[in-house]
């Protein structure tokens, strides 16, 4: 099963990207997401580990996964490991007025569960869409919060200067 | 028998010595008898090498299907549990045979570390007997014995235990919201003895899948059923489709009732009772953490079956 939620967000890709690329801020703004731990050394980029758990229905649901794509400030995208499978992707393209258009995309499933699984994957569809656009709506909001602020910060700044 | 009993990891039992049976035995207690041995030699052997992760992912979108669409599962405080290494879980238990904590808590727990990590429910012997129910072992499911219990903390796996077992599951469903191991205090000399965490595991709801009128001890012991069948009770119940359900022998359709469990922070024994604590004392220790929490989730919920 594929999902998907899109949105503009009044900043310029590379503030967008400081927010999805750190791997502190991600409990921060992803709806459902309940674990986000890096495994291993590696914080970001390529081949960065994280441990992660969305919480779907009656069970906190995800596994290792591992960044399969990383190009600044464009493309993250990840695979499972172990637990569900899972392929996401962030896809961060500039927009018209210095906006920035953020596409969050996620496949899941469990190959070999038959319809049961079938069923289980449509039935959960609506939950982790949701959960999709609730993330984009929330990385929305603290973009633009920032960059607010750090305008703000740069006025007093050159008020007081 | 014996050779059975021993492959499951249970001591010989004694023979069945009731007065019925020294002068042969009514023809009720000889086909019980019968009954005894066939759900003996049905028995599986107790292997921890069943278990199949492969199996149990496949199966989860189901169980995640029954989880979330029946009961309306919620599992709290997974984070508790100690990332790696053997636990010991302790629950209480609900719902009679068929119970419904146990499958939102192993979906839970499965779904939470994944299915590489070792993870073993205890289950009384007839569970394990019925035909329908086989697949359990691949789901990790042993036969409830204390070498059973020793075995699988000593492969290093999470290990979940039900001390109150068959008395605590076939409660009167107006005590649903009571924890009663029985004073059954085998799990605390099990931790001790294998130095492992516990962790206890709340539960409410089970109770409300059907109405529970009786455990039938007394009938029990009146048909040497726990000399038999290792039963301590025959539970009497309204339950679908059977409407009068004597013995649960075959299971029941569910009421769906929503299961809310809670998983509370682990409990180190010894640093907490000292090196050699008294039985009774983290007994009742235990027993009143698991009530109190019972007793907020009881609170929590507004109305039966719906939660």
């Amino acid at each position: 099963m594929r999902v998907s939620a899109q949105i503009h967000v009044s900043a310029p890709p590379s503030l967008v990207w400081e927010v999805i690329s750190d791997p502190t801020r991600q409990l921060g703004y992803m709806s459902g997401i309940t674990r986000w731990e890096v495994v291993g050394e590696q914080p970001t980029g390529l081949g960065a580990r994280y441990r992660m758990l969305l919480r779907v229905g009656s069970a906190e649901v995800g596994g290792l996964i591992e960044l399969v794509e990383f190009v600044e400030p464009r493309e993250i995208a990840w695979t499972s490991v172990t637990g569900v499978d899972q392929r996401g992707r962030w896809r961060l393209r500039e927009a018209s007025d210095g906006r920035t258009r953020v596409e969050l995309r996620l496949a899941y499933g469990v190959a070999g569960s038959g319809l049961g699984g079938w069923v289980a994957e449509h039935v959960a569809a609506p939950i982790v869409t949701g959960h999709l656009r609730r993330t984009v709506q929330q990385l929305k909001r603290t973009v633009e919060a920032e960059q607010v602020r750090a305008r703000a910060a740069a006025r007093r700044t050159a008020q007081s200067a | 028998m014996t050779t059975q009993a021993r492959r499951n990891g249970h001591p010989p039992q004694p023979a069945v010595t009731s007065s019925a049976n020294e002068d042969g035995g009514s023809i009720l207690t000889r086909v019980l008898r019968g009954v005894a041995e066939q759900a003996q030699r049905r028995i599986p052997r107790a292997d921890l090498d069943e278990r199949d992760p492969d199996f149990i992912r496949e199966r989860l979108p189901l169980m995640w299907l029954i989880a979330s669409i029946w009961f309306r599962g919620e599992v709290r405080g997974l984070g508790n549990v100690p990332d790696s290494g053997p636990v010991l879980l302790v629950g209480n238990h609900s719902g009679g045979n068929l119970t419904p904590d146990t499958i939102v808590f192993t979906l839970a727990f499965n779904a939470y570390f994944g299915v590489e990590r070792a993870f073993y429910q205890l289950a009384h012997n007839l569970v394990l007997a019925m035909p329908a129910l086989g697949s359990l072992r691949k789901f990790g499911t042993v036969a409830a014995s204390p070498q059973n219990a020793r075995n699988a903390l000593e492969s290093g796996a999470a290990l979940l235990v039900y001390p109150g077992g068959d008395y605590e599951v076939h409660r009167p469903s107006w005590q649903r919201n009571r924890v009663d191991f029985d004073r059954r205090k085998g799990f605390i000399r099990l931790a001790l003895e294998q130095e492992v965490p516990i962790v206890p595991v709340v539960s409410i709801g089970g109770q409300e899948t059907a109405l529970f009128l009786s455990r039938g001890d007394r009938l029990a012991r009146l048909l040497a059923l726990d000399r038999m069948f290792r039963l301590k009770v025959l539970p009497i119940s309204i339950a679908a489709p059977w409407i009068l359900n004597i013995g649960d022998m075959l299971g029941h359709v569910p009421l769906p009732a929503k299961i809310t469990i809670e998983t509370l922070p682990a409990i180190d024994l010894r640093a907490e009772f000292g090196p050699d604590p008294d039985l009774d004392e983290v007994y009742d220790h235990i027993i009143r953490l698991m009530q109190d929490t019972l007793d907020a989730l009881a609170a929590e919920r507004r109305l039966p079956i719906i939660g």
